[in-house]
């Protein structure tokens, strides 16, 4: 069974956006809006070579956060998480290998079938790597007030 | 502090704030705000965590609006960077720098488009990494077909096929001379549309034009690294090589003068099109360029090819289809107007008005109907041409779309498409009146007037 919370589990199989953060050459925080899938074990992200700064600094310096925040992006659920974890970027065949994460992308986006159809039209963009985020520990602020002391989970303790 | 960004950051709900905790993982919090624009700065009420004042932080606030069944859409972002201060129970972030991306001001297609760059950076770094070519993949079938635009091929096969019919009318058709002369038009037609893009990425137009549509702003297949510069050009000079063969072949067999002329100057104006030294299209002449070449040109020649005479008849039927391929040219330079003008490429769009181009369009395409009616009326061109003007209502329709989307690239594609159909529709009725004509006179000892 999973150490991540139910509440933070709900968000991560609705949420259509999340707010990945991660570290750039500086030592600064860069975050980008992407489409977080969740297997029930990881978080899962993909990025367009076009759109590949992040991956950069992924390669660099793996430790990354990932957030939950709009309701609106979440079916209206209201609380919020942020989920810090160590990312791997998978990027064997970045022509197809990505497509293992279609049926958990297609959930959230179902019009990704047609823009892949579409891939002559925009071949760079479905040259694609895999953002694989284990979790190491949650916050979260079920009742989703910012101003609340958040909750905390961290994958050693609930691991045993 | 750009203050763009602070009015875009105002539009949203809540932020959330980063930091790079001591253990080296991001923070992240969100957080409610407001923006002080007289001050320039983000002021963030009391958050549950403890927000730093010791280092950078980044504040973002995304949006996107759920389209249930299809996915989303208004996708929009700001970010900015600094470090903050207390002031009270607040925090406050005067930033240093900013970032992000709306989607309805930077269409997604253009942000794709200024991105291929980078995205081809990152592929050659990783080969590079891993000791083998990492490059963008496509079915050899798709990239034929981006790399030569095949389907622009209707503006070949429409002034042979008229030629032909001309000839047929008049009694000449050689079925095997006929196929020869689409495939060697064909293939100085797939030799100018490669060469063009050659001589545009060389220029540095193709490069500049980050609102490529499907109908302009070159097939990019070297922006998006399917196809290199240098492959481009050997395909460009095989295609020319393939079409020139041909066209020797049928000058030798039909002995034939006249297609030697034509023959000469459509290939001379097909190269100098984009290539120096004469740049046609630089200096204002690429539409009159497209005009005869995709018209009197491609008609005549398939006229001589079959009949081995001039004659009036051909050349004004060609007129209709030089003056509607010309506009193909001319509506899809008008999304192109701004790289073309930045690379010197003086097209009629860059060099008009709005309201100029757009009245350009309507006199022309009054110019074609009116060609083809009177044409049809004194029957020098069949009678039943006249159907061609079924393709009025078309005409209008595209009218109406450079007016209304003028300076929207990715709605005009509609239109641009429309544009190409008129051409094909009115030319291909042209065509079919010409095999009615035929059957008609074959059919019928002595057929109405109306009707031949």
């Amino acid at each position: 069974m999973s150490w991540i919370p139910p509440s933070v589990q709900r968000l991560l199989d609705s949420a259509l956006v999340a707010e990945l953060t991660v570290v750039n050459g500086r030592g600064e925080p860069v975050t980008h809006p992407l489409i977080p899938l969740w297997d029930g074990e990881a978080v899962y992200m993909t990025s367009a070579v076009l759109f590949s700064k992040k991956l950069e600094h992924i390669k660099r310096n793996p430790r990354v956060a990932v957030s939950i925040t709009d309701p609106m992006a979440c079916g209206g659920l209201t609380t919020r998480c942020s989920i810090q974890g160590d990312a791997v970027v998978v990027e064997d065949d970045l022509h197809d290998a990505w497509t293992e994460v279609m049926p958990l992308w297609r959930k959230k986006e179902p019009a990704i079938d047609f823009f892949l159809g579409k891939r002559f039209a925009l071949p760079l963009f479905f040259e694609r790597s895999v953002i694989r985020i284990t979790p190491r520990r949650v916050t979260w602020w079920e009742d989703g007030d910012p101003a609340a002391e958040p909750q905390v989970a961290l994958a050693e303790v609930s691991n045993g | 502090m750009d203050e763009k960004a602070l009015r875009d950051l105002s539009k949203h709900a809540h932020v959330v704030v980063s930091w790079v905790g001591d253990d080296g993982y991001p923070v992240q919090t969100p957080a409610q705000f407001t923006v002080d624009l007289e001050e320039g700065a983000v002021r963030l009420a009391a958050t549950g965590l403890v927000l730093p004042t010791d280092r950078r932080v980044n504040v973002i606030a995304s949006h996107i609006r759920p389209q249930p069944g299809t996915g989303y859409d208004q996708r929009r972002y700001t970010e900015l960077w600094g470090t903050l201060r207390r002031d009270g129970a607040e925090m406050v972030l005067a930033p240093d720098r900013s970032w992000g991306w709306d989607e309805n001001e930077v269409p997604f297609f253009e942000y794709a488009e200024r991105s291929n760059k980078r995205g081809l950076a990152y592929m050659r770094a990783l080969g590079e990494e891993r000791g083998v070519e990492v490059k963008p993949r496509l079915s050899p079938v798709w990239t034929a077909l981006l790399a030569t635009r095949l389907p622009f091929l209707t503006a070949t096969v429409v002034p042979v096929l008229v030629g032909i019919a001309v000839a047929g009318r008049q009694g000449y058709f050689d079925l095997w001379l006929a196929v020869l002369t689409l495939i060697g038009a064909a293939a100085v037609h797939i030799g100018v549309n490669v060469a063009n893009d050659v001589f545009d990425t060389l220029s540095g137009a193709d490069d500049a034009n980050v609102n490529p549509t499907q109908f302009s702003g070159g097939s990019r297949v070297i922006q998006r690294g399917l196809v290199t510069l240098k492959r481009m050009g050997l395909i460009s000079v095989g295609a020319y090589g393939v079409g020139i063969a041909i066209g020797l072949y049928l000058v030798l067999t039909r002995e034939s003068t006249e297609l030697l002329v034509i023959g000469v100057l459509g290939v001379l104006i097909s190269v100098f099109y984009t290539a120096p030294p004469l740049r046609l299209v630089h200096h204002g002449l690429g539409e009159i360029a497209v005009a005869i070449g995709f018209g009197p040109l491609m008609v005549l020649g398939a006229y001589v090819v079959q009949a081995e005479k001039f004659t009036t008849e051909p050349f004004v039927a060609s007129v209709p289809i030089a003056i509607l391929i010309a506009l193909v040219l001319y509506v899809n330079e008008i999304p192109d107007r701004r790289s073309d003008a930045a690379v010197g490429k003086r097209t009629l769009p860059v060099r008009l008005s709005r309201d100029a181009v757009t009245a350009g369009f309507l006199v022309a395409v009054c110019a074609a109907f009116a060609t083809l009616f009177v044409a049809a009326a004194l029957g020098v061109i069949p009678r039943p041409a006249v159907i061609s003007l079924l393709g009025l209502p078309l005409a209008l329709n595209v009218y109406r779309g450079i007016r209304q989307y003028y300076t929207s690239p990715y709605e005009l594609m509609a239109t641009m498409g429309k544009n190409v159909q008129l051409h094909l529709v009115v030319g291909m009725l042209m065509f079919v009146s010409y095999l009615a004509s035929i059957a008609i006179d074959g059919l019928l000892d002595d057929p109405p007037e109306l009707l031949t």
